[in-house]
């Protein structure tokens, strides 16, 4: 299994750390992973993406032009991603961050409405946790159990006492993940 | 390191009142007769032996007149790059804060090309020393204007003197780097006459004392002639340094922090 | 007992110095390396082994910093990203004049001047043939993933002390920045004075009645001590030459092509190899970890093998000049560079391969 994911979206999203948290999970499952950071002023309020790499192998080039999967933001990112998506690949995207639909009818497509979740929970700092949920329903690529390893290696100990919420928030992401077009 | 014998042909030892010190060592200084350079070599050494810390330590001496310090000062000692002794110290004294650690300096290297090492080390309070020795003018290649040339003062690159409109005014690091927090002692001698010579390694004893305080870094400024580059016998220049750069520079102490 | 963790390069690098028990790092903030400084910082290096870290008013006054704390026989680095290495190369001449052991890290980005942020691997020459004024060399480390950012930090130590010889770790930005697993080795001890004494008995840590005093310098007015000094230098690099390469071959067994490639360029090779194996192209990697000294005899031995190289850098051409040299003609050798802090795709790579070196 080798699993090549762009997230991408605004600085301030929660991009960086989501890929973290996946990447952790993954050490601790005792899997290969890569985690690549566009880095500079693009991080400062810009545009902000990661490529996160896990994989039953060791990883050959942590830097890609093409991915499996694309969890897109924002519109900016959907302009540069959405033709980076291998064939018969993945791409979910948040409708509240996007002004134009994917065009692109080779890849399976879904939304999370976690914008508008977070919101209403007013939660704004899980909002990554619910995108992250909606993709490991799709491919649960790593367990929940190393989820919450990878969360407590991930998060400095002050914040620990907010892995209940960041798990709630995962899980109330499997929950809004809604198909847009599933190739057959 | 063999022990200064004296002749009893021309002294007998019970009427010896003076030697040299054993901390220089037996070459021939390479300084030109007459220069400042080796009693202020001499009055250092002297202060670490009569301290006893010759093995505590570690000297640092760039390039300039004094780039062969290290053939001369018979102590653990580093030749640093133009300009740079400050930070080479900064670095031995962060290492060894229990060592005695000092940087020799002409102007050209600490008033110049080193100036951002020279400030940000005293500003940083390193607990060491730095001994500047200012003769306006780059003595070893040749006497070029220094950033302490006198206003008027002819050099091989001020021929006609220097003109402060176009080759800017002489820089007093001195009562500049007294304004900083990180400097506990600051003080201008000169080794042109015995009385001299007597003050000024007092402040060297005061300066390497101080570094056993752990408050700060001092700076001691000795005003020395270049007759070679200043076109003069040895004793006019030093009557033109009384009459020309003592009242720029005047001689004294410029901070003495004691309650720091 | 080694420990795991998921660690940025530049993080990497600094906690596997600490832990081969460095005495002292000094630095000045640089794009993408910061993380170096910012890590020890927030390591309290002093507390936790006694290592002083200190950030220096600029990158000439750190290098001197690493001068006067390697003249003293510490284990003393420092670390930077392109513009501030060059500014770095005067200092790093004396080292090397000076014979005195220290580690470095340039985490490079594009140039020239100011250029960008983005990683890149134009420093080749800079590194490899000396760098400051003089004839000299540096041991050169290029790491291609974060283990190794790790693990040449005590690898630098190790050779820079047993050559008296400044080591540069050579990573780029994309190494620097990206969190791979990393397995950290347990923490070493710093040098006691009495080790220094006896293992380092040039340093100038305060003469004793038992011994001369110490002179660090890398000064002789006297030409004909200059030239015999520096022909114990070109003694030192020759064995050096001898004893220190590094390389590694992946897919090299049945190819008929190769790459060459280092660093973060060799890691996009080795997907662009799985492209091409998809496509029945056999072709391999030759990666050399030591780009000083440089793995001249093992590509003349692949010229028996494979019928052309592929030379793959994020420069408009550096390297190449070595792999040409080691070839000796035998063989097609052709560059494919992407630079200014863009790099490779994997498949354009492959293209590169048809196009160069099978159709060309």
């Amino acid at each position: 299994m080798t699993e090549e994911i762009i997230i991408a979206g605004f600085g301030g999203q929660g991009v960086l750390s989501m890929g973290k948290i996946l990447a952790y999970s993954g050490v601790m499952q005792n899997k290969e992973v890569s985690w690549m950071p566009s880095y500079g002023p693009e991080m400062r309020g810009g545009t902000a993406n990661v490529t996160v790499i896990i994989s039953d192998e060791r990883i050959s080039s942590p830097i890609l032009h093409e991915y499996d999967t694309a969890i897109i933001l924002n519109q900016q990112s959907l302009d540069k991603f959405e033709h980076s998506v291998k064939t018969g690949g993945l791409l979910i995207y948040d409708p509240n961050g996007i002004t134009r639909l994917p065009e692109r009818t080779d890849i399976n497509i879904y939304s999370i409405e976690a914008a508008e979740m977070a919101g209403k929970l007013g939660l704004s700092r899980v909002f990554n946790m619910i995108v992250l949920g909606g993709f490991l329903k799709l491919k649960p690529i790593v367990d929940m159990e190393y989820i919450h390893k990878g969360l407590e290696k991930s998060l400095p100990a002050r914040h620990h006492v907010m892995i209940p919420e960041n798990e709630k928030a995962i899980e109330t992401g499997k929950t809004l993940i809604t198909p847009v077009l599933v190739l057959s | 390191m063999a022990e200064f014998k004296t002749n009893p042909e021309i002294l007998q030892p019970e009427n010896l009142v003076y030697k040299r010190t054993n901390l220089l060592t037996e070459k021939a200084l390479s300084y030109c007769p007459g220069c400042g350079h080796g009693t202020a070599h001499r009055i250092i050494m002297e202060v670490i032996e009569e301290m006893g810390i010759q093995s505590e330590t570690i000297g640092v001496a760039p390039v300039g007149c004094s780039v062969l310090a290290y053939e001369f000062m018979n102590i653990d000692i580093q030749q640093a790059a133009h300009g740079r002794a400050p930070a080479v110290a900064t670095a031995i004294k962060r290492l060894f804060p229990e060592k005695f650690v000092f940087t020799y300096q002409g102007d050209g290297d600490l008033a110049a090309i080193g100036t951002a090492e020279t400030i940000h080390a005293c500003n940083r309070g390193e607990n060491m020393t730095i001994f500047f020795i200012n003769n306006g003018i780059y003595g070893m290649t040749g006497g070029q204007m220094a950033p302490t040339t006198l206003p008027g003062m002819k050099s091989s690159t001020s021929p006609y003197g220097r003109d402060i409109q176009t080759m800017g005014n002489p820089l007093k690091m001195t009562e500049l780097v007294a304004t900083l927090p990180g400097t506990i002692y600051v003080t201008r001698q000169a080794v042109h006459t015995p009385s001299a010579v007597r003050k000024a390694k007092r402040a060297v004893r005061k300066a390497f004392e101080n570094q056993k305080l752990n408050k700060g870094l001092s700076f001691v400024e000795i005003v020395s002639n270049c007759n070679s580059g200043w076109k003069m016998n040895p004793l006019q220049s030093n009557e033109w340094m009384v009459e020309n750069m003592f009242p720029f520079y005047p001689i004294g102490d410029i901070k003495v922090n004691e309650e720091k | 007992m080694k420990e795991l963790r998921l660690m940025k390069g530049n993080e990497a690098f600094a906690e596997a110095v600490i832990r081969a028990g460095a005495d002292g790092y000094f630095g000045y903030p640089i794009t993408p390396q910061s993380e170096v400084m910012e890590y020890l910082m927030a390591q309290k290096t002093h507390e936790r082994t006694g290592m002083v870290t200190l950030q220096a008013e600029s990158e000439i006054a750190a290098i001197n910093m690493v001068y006067g704390g390697a003249g003293c026989g510490k284990r003393v680095l420092t670390s930077s990203s392109s513009p501030g290495m060059s500014l770095k190369q005067e200092g790093i001449s004396y080292i090397a004049g000076a014979e005195l052991p220290c580690l470095l890290l340039n985490v490079v980005r594009g140039g020239p001047g100011l250029g960008t942020i983005q990683p890149s691997q134009s420093d080749y020459f800079q590194s490899t043939k000396g760098g400051g004024h003089g004839d000299y060399r540096l041991i050169v480390l290029a790491p291609s993933s974060v283990q190794e950012m790790a693990d040449f930090a005590g690898l630098g130590f190790e050779l820079a002390f047993k050559y008296r010889n400044p080591v540069l770790v050579l990573s780029d930005g994309a190494i620097g920045q990206m969190m791979e697993k990393v397995e950290l080795d347990v923490q070493q001890p710093r040098f006691t004075d009495e080790e220094i004494r006896k293992n380092t008995p040039w340093a100038t840590i305060g003469k004793t009645p038992d011994r001369d005093h110490n002179i660090i310098t890398s000064l002789d007015l006297e030409s004909i001590k200059m030239e015999q000094h520096n022909q114990k230098l070109q003694e030192k690099y020759r064995l050096i030459e001898e004893n220190e390469v590094r390389y590694e071959k992946i897919g090299c067994e049945d190819a008929e092509y190769a790459f060459v490639a280092y660093g973060t360029s060799a890691r996009i090779c080795q997907k662009a190899i799985e492209l091409a194996r998809a496509e029945g192209i056999k072709v391999g990697l030759m990666r050399p970890i030591t780009l000083f000294p440089f793995p001249k005899k093992i590509l003349n031995d692949m010229t028996s093998r494979v019928k052309g190289i592929l030379c793959v850098e994020m420069s408009a051409g550096q390297m190449i000049e070595d792999v040409k040299l080691a070839v000796e003609g035998r063989i097609k050798v052709e560059h494919f560079g992407r630079y200014g802090g863009i790099v490779h795709s994997p498949s354009e790579i492959v293209e590169a391969l048809k196009k160069q070196i099978i159709g060309g």
